[in-house]
């Protein structure tokens, strides 16, 4: 089984906007903003609901999902895993595979959402096999 | 208002270079606005707009108008990556319609293989949630093709097969960076790079640039060119749509269509078409979505030398394209619509120019396929 390597995270760019995502992370607290209007979650997280414009507030939300899509960047000094999953929760969320079989990602796998440290930054999410 | 044959291109340059370690940006930008104009028949004084997008130095259209030193009462920097300089086409024609100005210069320019382009900007609100997972123009695009196969079961074979079109045209291109005609089998051996893309999939990185000239009507009319004229155009942003992400289509579902309806054409009336190559995938993702085949079903579409001028019944990018010829400033808008310029005015190379070409598509993708992107297409009739 080839297992990805350590890969050099770089800190997220935070914003007043995401501050409290970031705090959570920290935390081990991964969270979506729910819209208190139309009620939808969405992703990347937004103070304003990117499908009616109402307010919106962030609440926990468990990070499993299932791969949408996949690939793996070979063409890097060391090979690494990304994925669309689609979280059960409901948005479609981009992050990167970790500790998993290189050559064994599919369509349609389940995944759970882990915590990866970043260089000089908060944790950011990552899924690995559930 | 419709730009229909209210604007006419009426100068087009590629550069020749495809690396220059010794030539600023801006310098390769006033050398492209100086072949575009030669081409025309105009002069530096003719020029009356001037546009540009995210590859210009500086201020964009501050810096470079200073540069040249041109005199203008009109300008338009609206960047949609690669896809810009298609639209800003139409922006250009709109503006001569609206009495803007009557000599519109496009250019595009850049050195990313002699020196790699600056990092993101931190401040674009999608940068927290996605650069720290080294996403790069190439496994965006990857994921684009692994869903697209898993919905649609395209294949690496059909992917390779538009390939192995661009090298067969690139081989009369002697600017082209890659000139040997491949096989599928060839592309299938490169090395996987970012599945399922394998190396011969991605387009070249080079240096260069090439520019537009777009004019009214009237003074198309007084030039001694071939009178290519912007027939119908359309223009469109596609995303991560909040969350509820759909890797199989581009912005080109949208754009298409408004873009035939303006022209009152069809896709079966294109003759040639240049689609935007920043991948194979990127081909037959929008060959499906401009509607020249069924959704889905773009990889039986691009087998067999469908795409191969002379042989199949769309022939695409007679240059080479981004997968063979040139992709400057990692941006091949302007390159489509030169290609398209060229077989319109019969002056592609005799081996790969069209009989007759009367109407031809351009259509540009910018950005990022597999998160958010621009699309822009260009319907051009020879007159």
């Amino acid at each position: 089984m080839s297992e990805t390597k350590t890969r050099k995270i770089p800190a997220p760019a935070i914003t007043a906007e995401t501050e409290a995502f970031w705090k959570g992370a920290a935390e081990g607290r991964f969270q979506l903003r729910r819209c208190t209007q139309c009620h939808e979650t969405h992703w990347y997280p937004r103070a304003i609901c990117p499908f009616c414009m109402g307010d919106t507030a962030w609440e926990d939300a468990s990070g499993e999902g299932t791969i949408y899509s996949w690939t793996v960047m070979r063409r890097a000094p060391e090979p690494y895993a990304m994925a669309y999953v689609t979280l059960d929760a409901g948005p479609t969320m981009l992050a990167d595979l970790v500790d998993v079989d290189l050559d064994g990602i599919a369509i349609g796998q389940r995944v759970k959402l882990v915590w990866s440290q970043s260089a000089g930054g908060p944790p950011v999410p990552s899924f690995t096999s559930a | 208002m419709t730009i229909r044959n209210k604007a006419y291109i009426v100068g087009a340059y590629e550069h020749p270079t495809r690396k220059a370690p010794d030539k600023s940006t801006a310098q390769l930008h006033a050398e492209c606005a100086r072949g575009a104009l030669a081409d025309a028949g105009l002069t530096k004084a003719d020029v009356d707009g001037y546009f540009c997008a995210g590859d210009a130095p500086g201020m964009g259209p501050l810096s470079m108008v200073e540069y040249m030193n041109l005199k203008v009462r009109h300008v338009d920097a609206t960047d949609i990556g690669g896809s810009s300089y298609l639209m800003l086409v139409s922006h250009a024609a709109q503006a001569i319609a609206a009495g803007k100005c009557s000599v519109a210069l496009i250019t595009l320019a850049g050195r990313p293989r002699s020196e790699p382009p600056r990092a993101g900007n931190p401040y674009q609100p999608d940068a927290a949630w996605e650069q720290p997972y080294g996403i790069a123009t190439l496994n965006s695009y990857a994921m684009c093709a692994m869903r697209h196969m898993h919905e649609y079961g395209t294949t690496s074979e059909q992917l390779a097969w538009i390939k192995v079109a661009a090298s067969h045209h690139a081989q009369h291109n002697p600017h082209a960076m890659l000139r040997e005609v491949v096989t599928v089998e060839e592309v299938l051996a490169s090395p996987m790079v970012a599945d399922p893309l394998h190396r011969m999939d991605c387009c070249v990185v080079s240096d260069g640039g090439g520019a537009l000239v777009v004019v009214s009507p009237e003074i198309a009319r007084s030039l001694k060119r071939p009178l290519v004229a912007v027939r119908g155009a359309g223009e469109a942003v596609k995303d991560t749509n909040g969350g509820r992400v759909d890797l199989t289509y581009s912005a080109a579902r949208v754009s298409g269509p408004i873009a035939f309806a303006e022209a009152g054409v069809t896709p079966a009336d294109i003759q040639y078409a240049s689609i935007y190559d920043s991948f194979t995938i990127t081909v037959l993702m929008q060959i499906e979505d401009l509607g020249f085949c069924e959704k889905g079903a773009g990889g039986k579409f691009v087998a067999d030398g469908n795409l191969i001028s002379g042989v199949g019944k769309l022939p695409f990018n007679t240059d080479g394209g981004g997968l063979c010829n040139n992709h400057p400033a990692n941006r091949g808008g302007i390159t489509k619509v030169i290609e398209a310029v060229r077989q319109l005015r019969h002056e592609a190379h005799p081996a790969v120019q069209v009989p007759n070409c009367s109407l031809a598509l351009a259509h540009g993708t910018g950005g990022l396929l597999g998160t958010r992107h621009g699309g822009a297409t260009l319907i051009l009739e020879r007159q």
